[in-house]
C-alpha cells in the first residue's frame, strides 16, 4: 500500500535567478511540509532530469544540495511520463519496504535559464538522430504528424483541437500561479501564429520555469489520505516513425493495465488528469483512456463535460497547455492538483467529487505511457 | 536463431541517410516502419542478422503530414515552411522526409534526394 501524503508546487512562468536545483528545493521543502514531515524523514529521493543543467546523478546533487542522507536515491528519464513514472516506482519503492518516504522531485527553469532556440531544439533530439533529426522536425511536428493523421481517421477538425486550449485556459483563469491569465477563444487559437501545422502557436504548451514535487508514503499520515490504488505502463515505440497504428497506441494498454492493478474502471473515475502537451495529445488520450468515445472528444468539452462543475473535471488547474510546462515537474503539477482536489483544498477549484481520480501522463510522440487510479481512502 | 523465415528480414538498409552521400537508394527493411530507423545489424522482430540488402523503388503514399513554420534553428528557419512527411513505402517500411507543401494523406508519392542544411535528405513528390 502506498499513499500520496505531500505535495507541492512552484507557480510556473519566470523565476529569474532561480536555479533548476533552487525550483526543486522550494517545491521539495512544500511537500514535505504539507506532508507534517522533516527533511530528515525522506529516506528515498526519486528526481526527474533538467535539460537546462544535464547532470548524470541529479538525484544525489539534489540531495546534497537539498540536505539529505537518503538510503535510496536515483533519477529517472521517460519524458513527459517521467513524474508519473517515478510516483509508480515509489509506490512500488515503499510497498517493498526499501523506504519509507520517498521524495519525489522535479524542477527546471527551462524558461530563463535557456534560449527558446535550445529548448525547442533539445526537444527535438527525442527523434531519431539518424532518420529524423536530419529532416528539421520538432517536437510540434512529430505531435503535427500524429494530429494530421488523427483528423483524418476520426474527422476531427482543428477548431475542435482548439477547444481544448479554451478549456485549459479557462482553467488556468482560477489558479494565481497559471503561467498564464488572459482568456482566450477558439479564433484566437485558430489565428494564432502556425507552428507545424495543423498546431499552432495556442495548440502548444508554453516553456517555463517551475518546480513540483510530492511525497509517497508506506503509511497515512494526516488524516486526509490519498492512496495509490494502481498503476501501469506501457512502451511501444520511441520514434514517431515507428509508432504502431492509432489503435495501437500505448495509451490504450497502459490503462487496460492500471484498470486490471487497481480493480477500478473508468465508469468509477471522478476527477481527470491528462498530460497535455499539445491540444492534440489531451483529445486523443482523452478517447485512448475510455473518457471520451473516438472523435467525441471535443464534442464532450463543448458540452461541459470536462469544467470543474461537469462531469469529468479534468486538469483544474490548467494543464500543461496554461498552467505551463517546466519539464519533468510540468505534469507533475496534474497530480498535486488533483491531491488538492481530492483533499478539498483547492479553494475557488474545487469540485464536488474527487473521490477516485485517473491520471495520464505520455512520453516522447505517443511513446511512453503510465495510468494511474488514486483514491481518498476517507 | 534460425534465419528469419518472413520477409522482414530480407532486406537491409543499403546507406545511411545522413550520411548524405547522395544515394539513390532508399533504406529497406521489409519489417514494417521499424525498417527505416533501426540500423539494421539484426531484425527488431527476430533478432536474426540474416538479412540481404534491396533497392528500394521510391514509391510509396503519405501517411502523415506537418507543415514546420517555427524552426528551431538559424539554419533550417531559412527552409520555412517545409513539410516533413511519413511515408509507407510500397516496400513496406514508413519514413520521415521532406515534401511537396501540398501533399496530403493518401496521396501516390515517389522520391528523390534534395539539400537540407549541407546534408542530403529524401524528398516526396506526387507520383506523375
Amino acid at each position: 500500500m502506498s499513499f500520496v501524503t505531500g505535495v507541492g508546487l512552484t507557480s510556473f512562468g519566470k523565476h529569474e535567478g532561480s536555479s533548476s536545483l533552487d525550483l526543486m528545493s522550494k517545491a521539495a521543502e512544500l511537500a514535505i511540509s504539507d506532508a507534517g514531515l522533516k527533511r530528515a524523514d525522506i529516506d528515498g529521493i526519486l528526481c526527474g532530469y533538467s535539460t537546462v543543467s544535464p547532470h548524470i546523478m541529479l538525484a544525489t546533487v539534489f540531495a546534497e544540495h537539498f540536505g539529505i542522507r537518503p538510503s535510496y536515491a536515483h533519477a529517472v528519464q521517460v519524458g513527459g511520463a517521467t513524474g508519473l513514472a517515478m510516483t509508480m516506482l515509489a509506490h512500488h519503492l515503499v510497498d517493498a519496504g526499501v523506504a519509507k518516504h520517498v521524495l519525489v522531485v522535479g524542477g527546471e527553469n527551462r524558461l530563463t535559464g535557456q534560449s527558446r532556440d535550445a529548448s525547442i531544439q533539445a526537444l527535438a533530439q527525442v527523434g531519431n538522430p539518424d532518420y529524423e533529426v536530419p529532416l528539421g522536425p520538432t517536437i510540434p511536428a512529430y505531435y503535427g504528424l500524429v494530429a494530421t493523421r488523427y483528423m483524418h481517421e476520426y474527422g476531427v477538425t482543428e477548431a475542435d483541437l482548439a477547444e481544448f486550449a479554451v478549456l485549459m485556459r479557462k482553467h488556468a483563469l482560477m489558479h494565481p500561479g497559471a503561467q498564464f491569465h488572459d482568456p482566450i477563444t477558439v479564433a484566437d487559437v485558430m489565428a494564432s501564429k502556425p507552428v507545424a501545422m495543423p498546431l499552432k502557436l495556442l495548440d502548444c504548451c508554453p516553456v517555463s520555469d517551475g518546480g513540483a514535487a510530492f511525497v509517497i508514503s508506506r503509511e497515512a499520515i494526516a488524516e486526509r489520505q490519498v492512496r495509490i490504488r494502481g498503476c501501469a505502463q506501457a512502451h511501444t515505440h520511441q520514434h514517431v516513425t515507428a509508432a504502431p497504428g492509432l489503435s495501437e497506441l500505448g495509451a490504450e494498454i497502459s490503462i487496460a493495465k492500471a484498470k486490471q492493478a487497481s480493480g477500478i474502471g473508468i465508469a468509477d473515475v471522478r476527477y481527470a488528469a491528462v498530460y497535455d502537451s499539445f491540444t492534440i495529445t489531451l483529445a486523443m488520450l482523452l478517447e485512448d483512456l475510455g473518457l471520451a468515445k473516438r472523435g467525441e472528444a471535443a464534442a464532450c468539452v463543448r458540452a461541459g463535460h470536462f469544467n470543474q462543475d461537469g462531469e469529468m473535471p479534468l486538469n483544474t488547474h490548467g494543464g500543461l497547455l496554461s498552467y505551463g510546462h517546466c519539464g519533468v515537474g510540468g505534469a507533475m503539477a496534474h497530480l498535486v492538483e488533483t491531491h488538492l482536489q481530492m483533499t478539498g483544498r483547492a479553494s475557488n477549484r474545487q469540485v464536488r467529487d474527487a473521490s477516485i481520480a485517473l491520471l495520464h501522463g505520455d512520453g516522447g510522440v505517443l511513446s511512453s505511457h503510465v495510468s494511474m487510479f488514486l483514491e481518498r481512502v476517507r | 536463431m534460425s534465419a528469419c523465415s518472413w520477409s522482414a528480414c530480407d532486406e537491409r538498409t543499403n546507406r545511411r541517410l545522413d550520411q548524405g552521400r547522395g544515394s539513390d537508394r532508399l533504406p529497406g527493411l521489409r519489417r514494417l516502419r521499424r525498417a527505416a530507423i533501426f540500423p539494421p545489424q539484426f531484425c527488431a522482430a527476430c533478432g536474426s542478422s540474416d538479412l540481404t540488402e534491396h533497392r528500394a523503388s521510391g514509391a510509396g503514399t503519405v501517411y502523415a503530414t506537418s507543415l514546420v513554420c517555427r524552426a528551431a534553428t538559424p539554419e533550417t528557419r531559412a527552409h520555412v515552411p517545409y513539410n516533413i512527411v511519413l511515408v509507407d513505402t510500397d516496400e513496406g517500411f514508413r519514413m520521415m522526409a521532406h515534401g511537396d507543401n501540398d501533399l496530403g494523406i493518401g496521396d501516390k508519392v515517389t522520391a528523390r534526394f534534395t539539400q537540407f542544411v549541407g546534408r542530403l535528405v529524401p524528398y516526396f513528390a506526387k507520383a506523375k
